[in-house]
């Protein structure tokens, strides 16, 4: 008897819907996927829906509205493995930059009718509401990770996701240092590997898109940053993107905040 | 007649998170609401206070499915804010930067997304156990479009390599050469993909619609031209606040467009480029178009999926141009000064025109920025679709109506995610 496929499902909250894409963009591996899963809940590509509880669920998005906090207990009520995927669900992503500032002021600036929008004064990561078995980071995630952690899950073992800096990635690739080189601002050694050091490969400084890495200098690298021209307003800026929340960045913009305020 | 209410409560295929209401009262739809619930992420508030320079990195993030489109609006909106022109090399790169984008969009909407309604599959994963050579033809297809984004972005989802003024590096001839020899495959994989959907069985119906559209003398518009319309507009992208309104109605946090001084809805995206921009499409692209049977014009939104067949095979034509005449410029950048004022640039992004305007300090810092995505302009234009043509469609059970009313949002590839993003002026003001 043919053995049953484990049921998949990819849930979205608020998101710009390219880490589920990332899941379609995997041209070569989307069929195999496929044969080895059941997709059995995944609105983005399939009308298709299984009712009931799935082995794995993927998560992309942030919680940024009431329905959707209570949404999110519901898929994880459902859900044997949960997994994150992307800087929204792990971070609270880019619209966490609400979280800095007056939300009816951000809607009032962009609805005319702020009455018709019903949403929190934050955007959260999805751990910030259930437990979560595995956060894969990146804005946006790495397919060749998302393979990894699809097929880690399917023969029963941990995800191949290293912890370390972007640093070390570049120091692999053999490219020479944007910030030593080039003076270019420079997330990298703060940054969580992932994107195969992507930025400084284009000659360009990281800008954080894979969110804090395990045991980060923050401080440290505000110092070089600031040596290098850098002000209070402009690193408030640096670490304030798109894992705004997480909290290494979070606590080191609001040091620089609190240093532009005392100006 | 009995009245009945068709709800879909959550739209499968599109990209972000929709619902569908149709109220039939006597047999007539008497009300079509396409909800978009997608919850606001305020792009327009919180790019206030950043450094222009941090725009094309912020607004990718609108949206995963088409981030190129919103760079490109952004750097053309600072360009023109700045007083800055990028001409040559860099400007063909940004064209086949475009043409990626338009590749792995169009199939993804063509194979995994439109295809299964014309089939009667539940997706693309599915349809491929019947059409299984079809699907693996769309994925290889696709997968073209994302390697041009990989070489000349760094990424296909949100790239890293767009900048004001430019890249932050530029490819050498050498990196190109490989992507010819595929975008040489896809070319034929495209036309292979226009007559394989030109054999689907299209409802016969057409409305007479008011396109709008980007138009550019010597080509097909991707990131430059003017804002025109068949019913004889005209203008700058400076102008567009004059002649476009929006409103913001209860159902949906995406705003509504329409042409002011009662021009109403407005169509953009495939069918107004290809109507109002036929003779710059590529020989290869006119004679796809001939041949499948389209012709030169086409008001039917059903056969929208030949139209994105054919803009796919013009992108994978046009790509290649590129890569053929490609010459390293000197610099990957040119250099930009912010300088206080306001800038506009309107572009085409897969699914339709893109306009974004920013107003800046002398210190480079947004003060201001609207944002008014393809999804937010047609959605107006969608709900009289829906009203229009469903009505003729009444006497399927409602199972069938219900997965025709589908379709008809899918005709647009409508982007949610883009859509929630849109910043309104401010009608109710005096």
């Amino acid at each position: 008897m043919e053995r049953k496929k484990p049921r998949l499902a990819v849930w979205k909250f608020a998101s710009c819907d390219g880490c589920q894409l990332s899941l379609l963009d995997c041209e070569d591996e989307l069929l195999a996927v496929a044969g080895a899963l059941d997709l059995a809940y995944f609105p983005e590509a399939t009308r298709g829906e299984v009712k009931g509880v799935y082995d794995l669920s993927l998560v992309e998005g942030s919680i940024t509205t009431a329905h959707d906090a209570e949404r999110i207990h519901e898929v994880r009520r459902r859900s044997r493995t949960l997994v994150t995927i992307g800087a929204c669900a792990t971070s609270g992503g880019i619209q966490a930059l609400r979280n800095f500032a007056d939300v009816r002021e951000f809607t009032s600036i962009v609805y005319a009718h702020p009455e018709y929008i019903h949403t929190l004064e934050t955007s959260t990561a999805i751990s910030d509401h259930v437990p979560v078995d595995f956060e894969l980071r990146g804005c946006p995630i790495n397919k060749g990770q998302l393979v990894d952690v699809v097929s880690a899950f399917l023969s029963g073992r941990r995800p191949n996701t290293p912890a370390h800096s972007v640093c070390i990635e570049c120091k692999l690739k053999g490219n020479v240092c944007v910030m030593v080189a080039k003076a270019a601002p420079c997330l990298g050694p703060v940054t969580h590997a992932g994107c195969g050091a992507l930025c400084p490969s284009y000659d360009r400084g990281c800008y954080g898109c894979f969110g804090p890495k395990e045991t980060p200098n923050a401080p440290s690298l505000s110092a070089w940053l600031g040596g290098m021209g850098l002000d209070a307003k402009a690193l408030e800026r640096v670490y304030r993107t798109f894992n705004a929340n997480a909290e290494t960045f979070r606590k080191e913009s609001e040091r620089h905040a609190e240093q532009d305020n005392q100006g | 007649m009995p009245s009945k209410t068709i709800k879909v409560d959550l739209l499968a295929r599109v990209e972000g998170e929709g619902a569908l209401k149709l109220v039939i009262r006597d047999g007539k739809v008497r009300r079509a609401e396409f909800n978009i619930f997608e919850p606001p992420r305020f792009f327009e508030a919180f790019l206030r206070g950043r450094h222009f320079t941090e725009t094309p990195d912020i607004v990718a993030r609108i949206c995963g499915i088409c981030p190129v489109a919103y760079q490109m609006s952004a750097v053309h909106a600072l360009e023109n804010l700045v007083g800055v022109s990028v001409d040559g090399p860099l400007r063909e790169l940004r064209r086949l930067l475009y043409c990626g984008e338009w590749i792995e969009s169009h199939v993804l909407h063509i194979y995994m997304l439109h295809a299964p309604d014309f089939l009667g599959y539940d997706g693309g994963v599915q349809m491929a156990r019947d059409h299984g050579d079809a699907v693996k033809r769309g994925l290889q297809l696709k997968k073209v479009g994302n390697e041009i984004l990989q070489l000349l972005g760094g990424r296909e989802i949100h790239p890293i390599n767009v900048r004001v003024g430019g890249f932050h590096r530029t490819p050498r001839k050498r990196e190109l050469a490989p992507l010819a020899e595929k975008l040489k495959w896809a070319r034929e994989a495209a036309l292979e993909t226009a007559r394989w959907v030109a054999t689907f069985d299209f409802p016969e119906r057409e409305r007479d619609y008011a396109f709008v559209t980007l138009n550019h003398a010597t080509e097909y518009p991707f990131n430059e031209g003017r804002i025109v319309s068949n019913r004889g507009l005209d203008i700058a992208a400076a102008e567009y606040d004059e002649h476009f309104e929006e409103s913001h109605v209860a159902h949906s946090t995406a705003l509504h467009s329409r042409l002011k001084d009662g021009g109403g809805a407005y169509l953009t995206g495939p069918l107004a480029r290809f109507n109002m921009c036929f003779a710059q499409l590529s020989p290869l692209a006119q004679q796809t178009a001939r041949e499948i049977g389209l012709g030169e014009s086409c008001r039917n939104p059903y056969r929208s999926i030949m139209v994105r067949a054919v803009e796919t095979v013009y992108a994978c034509d046009e790509a290649l141009r590129v890569i053929e005449n490609y010459e390293e410029p000197d610099t990957p950048c040119v250099a930009v000064q912010p300088r206080s004022g306001v800038g506009y640039a309107a572009t085409e992004a897969p699914r339709g025109m893109l306009y974004h305007r920013y107003q800046i300090g002398d210190d480079g810092l947004i003060q201001d920025a609207q944002i008014v995505p393809p999804t937010s302009q047609n959605q107006a234009c969608l709900e009289e679709d829906l009203i229009d043509f469903i009505g003729g469609f009444l006497d399927l059970p409602d199972k069938d109506l219900q997965y025709r009313a589908e379709q008809t949002v899918r005709n647009y590839d409508p982007c949610i995610s883009c859509a929630t993003h849109f910043l309104t002026l401010d009608i109710d003001r005096a």
